[in-house]
């Protein structure tokens, strides 16, 4: 049995991949995803007259909430199965990554369960958050002594 | 010649445990154990996974009005590290064991270990078992349970449950006949979403030793079952074997197709893990051996040996297939 042979009998039964139906449920529930922050932001402007930039802040912390609370009942797997990357690019998907982790980790303790775990996934997305925000501050920083 | 015969290894009594996925599959009327719930009545999923490996051995001691004191060796194994889960239970079963590792085809490698014990090293009853459990699997090999990635096409899921077979001397309905072990075999296929077709090479080489060290084709079987080899390994395969001119006739199936209802379970491409393979064989094919409607049926159990660190690596999966041949004797 050769590798070029198995590979070329392999690529036969290879399964449709739903590319466009994934791109175009990402598109439109994420989209959904920032018109209900949208309003909900303009709500709190309206009535609780708060500044547009804080109330943008209690909408995204709100989205935390919920997401962490779907995960832990269960409901946001199903839900990300189906949208993917709507719900996985907004903050959603960073908040999701923080409590599924700490929830599999809790019978391991506080300290070697939740707290070692809990930026398993997330961990490279601060650590290449930081780094990008210090290489494209140091380009602005050129950039301005120009 | 890998392969090896047996004359005098007889299943004396076999007995599983399966989750609610499984219950509610084309093949819940033959799981008489099973629990409602993933956490099988336990606080973890680790000890949930102990807890279905000690419903089914104990089902099958019952079964067989055995004891422990009767069991001369064990054999077993599961997917977790260290083989956590089996050594963990085998220090409640007290008798000396062995835990084995191949992944999903450890079901094959157990039964095939305990036959080989039974005809050469005389002993009289020896228990081979084999666990997974979806969330501890997971957790192992993937992504925690509840993190909301969109799993691919081609993903297969992992079977929640235990089977336990007790081989001996004393003749019975069924009979291990023949044990080929498989050598592992790397393609250089590397994704870890789509287990199933990477294991095909591995079986398809694993059958065709077998066929040729015993002489024989599919007309010589009732029924060749992999273990888990998905939809789409499954369709692979059948295409090998084509190409070779084989006559399937409808004699080819897959355990992890046979568990689940592909079509309407949310279970992916097929089921996987080694309780797949294991749970299938103890319920469904010796029940078609023990009712007469079958005489032969050759189990071939696939296992994926990947390591994810290895794999994060940049390396291919290595897989292996051993096959275990059951065969109907009439007293």
């Amino acid at each position: 049995m050769n590798e070029i042979h198995l590979k070329k009998v392999a690529e036969r039964h290879e399964p449709k991949r739903h590319k466009l139906r994934n791109a175009l449920l990402a598109f439109v529930f994420g989209g959904l995803l920032a018109v209900i922050g949208q309003f909900a932001a303009n709500f709190l402007v309206e009535q609780f007259q708060m500044k547009a930039d804080e109330s943008v802040t209690v909408v995204v912390l709100a989205v935390i909430l919920i997401t962490a609370l779907c995960t832990g009942l269960g409901i946001y797997d199903n839900l990300a199965q189906w949208v993917g990357a709507g719900l996985f690019i907004p903050i959603s998907g960073f908040a999701n990554s923080l409590a599924s982790e700490a929830l599999e980790s809790k019978s391991e303790g506080l300290i070697m369960g939740i707290g070692s775990n809990m930026f398993k996934l997330a961990g490279s997305v601060l650590t290449y958050g930081i780094v990008a925000a210090i290489v494209f501050s140091a380009i602005r920083y050129g950039v301005s002594l120009l | 010649m890998t392969t090896l015969q047996f004359k005098n290894v007889y299943v004396q009594s076999s007995g599983c445990a399966v989750g609610p996925l499984e219950k509610a599959g084309p093949l819940g009327e033959y799981f008489t154990n099973a629990f409602n719930d993933n956490y099988c009545e336990e606080s973890t999923f680790e000890k949930a996974e102990r807890r279905l490996i000690k419903e089914a051995v104990s089902d099958t001691l019952k079964k067989g009005k055995l004891t422990t004191h009767d069991i001369a060796l064990a054999y077993g194994g599961d997917l977790i590290n260290q083989c956590a889960s089996s050594n963990y239970f085998a220090k409640d079963l007290k008798v000396p064991f062995v835990s084995l590792y191949g992944a999903c085809s450890t079901s094959a490698l157990a039964m095939g270990h305990a036959a080989i014990a039974v005809e050469h090293l005389q002993m009289k009853h020896v228990l081979a078992f084999t666990s997974s459990h979806t969330a501890t699997a997971e957790r192992q090999f993937r992504y925690p349970n509840e993190y909301g990635t969109q799993k691919k096409e081609t993903t297969t899921s992992t079977v929640t449950g235990a089977g336990a077979v007790v081989l001996g001397s004393k003749p019975a309905a069924i009979a291990v006949t023949a044990f080929t072990i498989g050598q592992v075999i790397d393609w250089n296929f590397s994704d870890a979403n789509d287990m199933g077709r990477a294991m095909v090479p591995a079986a398809y080489d694993t059958l065709m030793t077998h066929f040729k060290d015993m002489n024989r084709t599919f007309d010589d079987y009732d029924l060749v079952v992999t273990g888990d080899l998905s939809k789409l390994g499954y369709a692979m395969l059948s295409d090998l074997c084509l190409k070779q001119r084989f006559q399937l006739d409808n004699k080819l199936n897959d355990c992890g197709l046979m568990i689940y209802d592909v079509n309407n379970q949310p279970i992916f491409c097929g089921g996987s893990g080694c309780a797949c393979s294991m749970v299938v064989t103890v319920s469904k094919l010796f029940d078609l051996l023990r009712t007469n409607q079958m005489k032969r049926i050759l189990l071939i159990a696939t296992g994926a040996l990947l390591t994810p660190v290895i794999l994060a690596q940049k390396e291919a999966i290595p897989c292996v297939a051993h096959a275990v041949c059951f065969e109907r004797k009439d007293a």
